[in-house]
């Protein structure tokens, strides 16, 4: 995974509520095999319409997205996550976020940063005037930093760590290799079993 | 201090916990399908990682697969790909595989629960949002990411925080003709698409007590839809009749052990949920969604909300928004909403109950002129005891079209799907923006409201439907 410590950039405003998955990614997209290759599916049906906001000739290059509430809920496709980073997108700023979706994004460097609503309509309004406005998401100071705005924001020490660091889940979690193998051995027998090994 | 269902099984799996850090799960049964599990083996291939354990790991095909010609290849090469990456990465690593054709495949929600490898008190995890359905039988069930896939199949573990509980608490009678989908629909309604974030739910009062394992599962699948990432109900003697005799239920003094520890997996009466939520069945009835997420829903005796009666400004644009791409107009009596689809199917309604439920309405009845009704069943098992007790001609004889087992239209990643335009009545989970194919507009409803609404050709209940009117009379 990247490591995640600060980004500055550009934004996009997407003024909707409870964005699902679907939106983000339709599902014939789910089809491929592999991580890369999503972006042109990202948002694929609101982007038929040319007033579309990530079709405007000034959010071309933005890295930030500032979403509704309820931004990710629906599916648990990770390919979503996958989709707005092939795009372009370093982190995500919504009031809330649904939790697959969330903890999907974190797993992947995406930081998905929870501001209060009245935060996130300041941020809307800041990048709709002035399109050139950026956004700082400091991951290290735990803080949003735009013009006129400075808003602290939580992440859990662990999640911040392994952001920080770029760390992979499966060698942090396979130190512990001993713990998982005492456990198997004290499973009760009753336990289910998909085949007999 | 008592503890929740949810704690008791939460405690009974942690690996390792420390301060400052997520607990580490131990997962007992982990599912796969085709769409979520390339990239997670590829990550194993790469890193030279086995699958820890292949004996607690089962994967099925089912939301790409056809529900026609199935003995046929599958025409979409890009679908077929993936099903033979599944087929390909299930030999490498020796992962049991139930394929297309094969007795036990379906969709993923629906083979679990009836191999008899969801129990009570396990922890179960799929790449797959409505994992939820597990958590009927009193299972820790919640989807995951692709990662996360690939971290169990490397550990068999999940480091995980752990989420708050609440209590929905349902007492009372359902009245006649109200299914666990229009009472589940209408606790989406009620908390809202976000209400359950952060939380386990536990369904729990007389009228859970009262329903079916069948009934159990709609409520649990659609927990997620809620925004909870798990959903549970206490097992009970209604759970263990529906696991015994199952294959992978446990036998003899194994059995005895196993209902000995699941009779333990009860909320304590002092324990203490952090949100609690309550609702009377008697109030309940027939419901039906408008809009373009699961908690824009209604009563089907109500009619299309005005946005403008919402005072929360973006529930206000969402409404609006909703109307604008259901082209419904504010107002406009639910029952009047002409359909030209009906699907009956979908891990939430493709099970046995669901179909007999549906074809207890259409028989003797026709589908009305102009509409299509697909019945897909949950998994090929389902279809065959369909099929034994007559159902599959019920169906045809009303004009519906009995397909193979599959996810089908709830997501359209084959090809069943609605045309732009096109609106369909059906038992599935999501409502989203083009879910069940481009431009497609659905209405989420009971099996029974579905089968109703496909004699009527418009949203309708079963109470709506006169014996003189519509059923041919027996013998004719």
């Amino acid at each position: 995974m990247e490591a995640f410590t600060k980004h500055t950039g550009r934004a996009v405003p997407l003024r909707r509520s409870n964005v699902d998955t679907d939106q983000i990614i339709p599902a014939h997209w789910l089809k491929k095999v592999t991580r890369d290759g999503f972006e042109d599916g990202l948002f694929e049906a609101w982007r038929k319409d040319p007033e579309f906001v990530l079709n405007k000739p000034e959010r071309a290059g933005a890295t930030v997205l500032v979403a509704g509430p309820d931004f990710g809920t629906g599916s648990s496709r990770e390919h979503a996550v996958w989709a707005l980073q092939n795009y372009g997108f370093k982190t995500v700023i919504s009031s809330r976020f649904a939790d697959i979706f969330r903890g999907n994004s974190l797993k992947n460097g995406l930081l998905t940063v929870v501001l209060d609503q009245k935060v996130v309509d300041g941020l809307w309004e800041l990048v709709e005037s002035d399109p050139q406005a950026e956004i700082t998401v400091d991951l290290e100071a735990r803080e949003v930093r735009a013009e006129g705005v400075t808003a602290p924001f939580e992440l859990d020490e662990n999640s911040r760590w392994r952001l920080l660091n770029g760390l992979d889940d499966i060698s942090i979690t396979l130190r512990d290799e001993e713990d998982i193998a005492s456990y198997e051995a004290g499973r009760p027998a009753f336990k289910p079993r998909t085949v007999q090994v | 201090m008592g503890r929740t269902l949810a704690e008791k099984v939460w405690d009974d799996h942690v690996v390792r916990r420390a301060e400052g850090e997520p607990d580490l799960l131990f997962i007992d049964l982990h599912l796969l399908h085709e769409v979520t599990s390339p990239q997670a083996f590829d990550g194993l291939r790469k890193a030279g990682r086995p699958v820890r354990r292949t004996d607690l790991t089962i994967a099925t095909e089912d939301h790409n697969t056809p529900t026609l010609d199935i003995d046929k290849p599958i025409a979409d090469p890009v679908s077929r790909t993936q099903l033979e990456t599944l087929r390909k990465n299930c030999a490498d690593f020796g992962v049991r595989l139930h394929s297309l054709g094969d007795v036990e495949q379906g969709v993923v929600h629906v083979v679990g629960p009836q191999l008899g490898l969801t129990q009570p008190g396990t922890t179960v995890v799929c790449g797959d949002s409505h994992t939820s359905t597990h958590g009927a039988f009193g299972a820790l069930a919640f989807g995951i990411g692709t990662s996360q896939v690939e971290h169990v199949l490397a550990t068999q573990t999940l480091p995980m925080a752990r989420p708050k509980t609440m209590a929905i608490t349902v007492e009372g009678e359902l009245p006649a003709g109200v299914t666990a989908k229009d009472l589940i629909l209408a606790i989406i309604a009620k908390i809202g698409t976000g209400g359950g974030q952060g939380y386990i739910l536990e369904y729990r009062g007389s009228a859970i007590e009262k329903l079916s394992m069948e009934a159990r599962m709609t409520i649990c699948n659609m927990s997620i839809e809620a925004g909870a990432r798990a959903g549970m109900i206490a097992p009970d003697e209604t759970t263990f009749d529906y696991l015994k005799g199952r294959p992978h239920a446990p036998e003899g003094a194994d059995w005895d052990a196993a209902v000995a520890y699941w009779k333990t997996l009860r909320t304590d009466d002092d324990a203490v949920f952090d949100a609690e939520v309550f609702i009377k069945a008697e109030e309940l009835s027939p419901f039906v969604t408008w809009g373009t997420n699961p908690g824009q829903g209604a009563p089907l005796s109500a009619s299309v909300p005005d946005p403008a009666s919402y005072e929360d400004a973006s529930e206000r644009l969402a409404a609006e928004k909703a109307l604008e791409y259901m082209g419904l107009e504010a107002g406009q009596p639910l029952r009047d909403i002409v359909v030209d689809t009906v699907f009956v199917g979908s891990c939430t309604n493709g099970r046995i109950e669901d179909l007999r439920a549906a074809a207890d309405i259409v028989k003797g009845r026709k589908v009305a002129d102009g509409v299509r009704m697909l019945i897909v069943p949950g998994s090929a098992r389902v279809g065959l005891q369909a099929v034994s007790e007559g159902l599959d001609k019920v169906f045809t004889e009303a004009g519906a079209e009995w397909r193979h087992a599959g996810c089908s239209m709830c997501l359209g990643m084959n090809p069943d799907q609605l045309a732009p335009g096109e609106r369909s009545a059906s038992t599935s989970n999501r409502n989203f923006e083009g879910r069940q194919g481009k431009g497609g507009r659905t209405h989420l409803v009971s099996p029974q409201v579905a089968a109703a609404t496909a004699v009527l050709g418009h949203l309708a209940s079963p109470a709506d439907l006169t014996e003189a009117d519509d059923r041919t009379p027996a013998g004719v």
